[in-house]
């Protein structure tokens, strides 16, 4: 990878690790979750093994989303588990459909 | 011998389903059932899988043509599956996704060419009332699933009674979608059986959030009925997604409070009926919650008390069969629910026993006594309560706990929290006070709340 293209892929940092804490911090007062905000891995899987979410929490999640950032997602089940495969993920996909 | 058609679509182009929402015909429906009998192993026991409504519905008829046993339990854990192994050992998994990782033989679902043999003739299969169709489990109080046996006769009988009720035989074309998937009892008899059995059609997605029920929904041409459940009901009342008009909502798995079910009502302008049943039992009792606290039964079916236990038989029940609810029989045909008996739990539709629960905990190499309870707080947008653990087990960590658990247990049964302790708050004769593990968990809660 060419410094330039390093450069491009560089995003911007502060705002996205505010983003990913506040995320981290709706998850865990949601879903009454045992982990503290910063302790959440953000590329830990969020379903089953990492986090232990189940689709009732996610369903929790996607409301609470829909009301904070204005997205209503959208998912068959194979893209739903794309979404919500990490904290990261999750966070990008936010912050590059929020329109609130 | 007495038989009930496959199902009941009067002609071949009638609807069966809409998939994505292009319409398949009941012509072109059982030319899949039928060449998906060419190619299904030879086992007798099905595990089908397939998330797509429709593949399961063609695995189901495939199964019903072949004489062969569809297998539902209550979960797909590890633990379970070597369960239903062991139960049926000719059993094979019909999936339709190519990572699935249930351990037993596996029948990958194809997809035929889409176009039903022109010259094939007309006709439905009719399958005898007496022929064994599915094993239903529930997860029973010491850690082996119980089957019980469902004819055709039965479950097809109990759909079809249910039908006029829910105003789907007035000739019209309804088409039901479905929140819950088709391997749930409720999925199973009230998205694909009553499809089938009432001559109407159903929606093969599942959708999940919102805004895929909209979807699902504008999909499909009315009249049109949402079968789904007080979790999708109250995340549909929160949400800012607009329902395309719909015709009927059908809501079960739990009782809605009445201003709730006031509430669906008016949001969509539509009615609101709740179904109660059981997985021994089938649909047994119908409800307009918006109007009235009382349970209506099936016709036939009646409720009796003996002792502190109140049965159902009659109609498609045919057996004495012990209810799990608290039960106030009101009349011959009317009763009130009163919550659960005290060993059973359900979470979102999901049913266990902390009998059973507390057997697989304890089961765990390492942990030296643990109890399950149900939390009182908590809920969110959803309504749902989740459980909590006590657990002594000195030498085992919370997730090393909770990775055994999850191999055993279904994962809305997972504890949370799951807290350590050195030993539990058993009173003078050894019982655990429902109180003590409240206090506990509150505590616990409050502790990490202020780290």
């Amino acid at each position: 990878m060419s410094d330039k293209a390093s450069l491009i892929q560089q995003p911007a940092p502060l705002t996205d690790i505010a983003l990913q804490r506040e995320i981290a911090g709706l998850l865990v007062r949601a879903l009454n979750l045992e982990t503290l905000p910063q302790d959440i891995d953000p590329a830990a899987p969020l379903y089953g093994e990492g986090l232990g979410l189940d689709s009732i929490d996610i369903l929790e999640v996607a409301l609470l989303v829909s009301k904070q950032y204005g997205i209503q997602l959208r998912a068959d089940a194979s893209e739903n588990q794309q979404t919500f495969r990490s904290l990261r993920h999750l966070s990008e996909y936010i912050a590059a459909h929020r329109t609130k | 011998m007495d038989t009930i058609a496959l199902l009941s679509h009067s002609t071949p182009t009638a609807i069966v389903a809409y998939r994505a929402g292009i319409p398949v015909t009941a012509q072109q429906f059982l030319c899949d059932a039928k060449r998906l009998t060419e190619s299904l192993p030879a086992g007798e026991h099905v595990l089908n899988v397939c998330a797509d409504r429709y593949r399961f519905t063609v695995g189901l008829a495939a199964c019903l043509i072949t004489g062969r046993v569809s297998l539902l339990p209550s979960t797909h854990t590890p633990e379970v599956i070597g369960q239903l192994a062991a139960f049926a050992p000719d059993a094979f998994c019909l999936t339709d996704d190519a990572h699935c990782d249930i351990g037993l033989p596996q029948h990958y679902y194809s997809e035929g060419p889409g176009q039903p043999d022109a010259a094939a003739a007309w006709s439905v299969p009719q399958i005898p009332v007496q022929q064994l169709a599915a094993i239903v489990f529930t997860s029973g109080s010491t850690g082996t699933p119980l089957p019980y046996r469902k004819t055709w006769g039965r479950l097809a009988g109990c759909v079809r009674d249910g039908a006029p009720r829910l105003g789907l035989l007035d000739g019209r074309s309804h088409t039901l979608i479905g929140t819950v998937p088709a391997q749930h009892m409720y999925g199973f008899e009230s998205t694909v059986l009553l499809a089938l059995v009432s001559g109407n059609a159903f929606s093969a997605e599942r959708p999940f959030y919102p805004a895929d029920v909209a979807a699902a929904m504008s999909a499909v041409p009315r009249p049109r009925a949402l079968i789904t459940t007080p979790v999708h009901l109250r995340a549909l009342l929160t949400s800012a997604v607009q329902l395309p008009s719909v015709d009927l909502i059908v809501s079960a798995t739990a009782p809605l409070e009445q201003d709730l079910a006031r509430e669906v009502e008016m949001k969509f302008h539509t009615t609101l009926l709740e179904i109660y049943g059981s997985t021994e039992t089938g649909q047994i009792a119908m409800r307009r919650a918006a109007q009235s606290a009382a349970w209506r039964l099936w016709p036939g079916v009646r409720l009796q008390v003996a002792g502190d236990q109140v049965f159902a038989h009659g109609g498609h029940v045919e057996q004495l069969t012990p209810m799990c609810d608290v039960i106030e029989l009101l009349d011959d045909e009317e009763f009130l629910l009163h919550g659960r008996l005290a060993d059973l739990v359900n979470v979102a539709g999901k049913r266990s026993s902390f009998g059973y629960l507390n057997t697989q905990l304890n089961a765990i190499p390492g942990v030296v006594d643990g109890v399950f309870f149900l939390r009182e707080t908590g809920g969110g947008a959803t309504g749902v309560a989740r459980l909590g653990a006590v657990v002594v087990a000195p030498t085992l960590s919370v997730a090393a706990l909770t990775e055994q658990l999850r191999q055993r247990i279904d994962p809305v049964f997972l504890p949370r929290p799951l807290i350590m302790v050195e030993r539990l708050p058993r009173n003078a004769t050894g019982k655990l006070p429902q109180q003590a593990l409240q206090s506990l968990a509150s505590t616990h809660l409050q502790m990490n709340e202020s780290t």
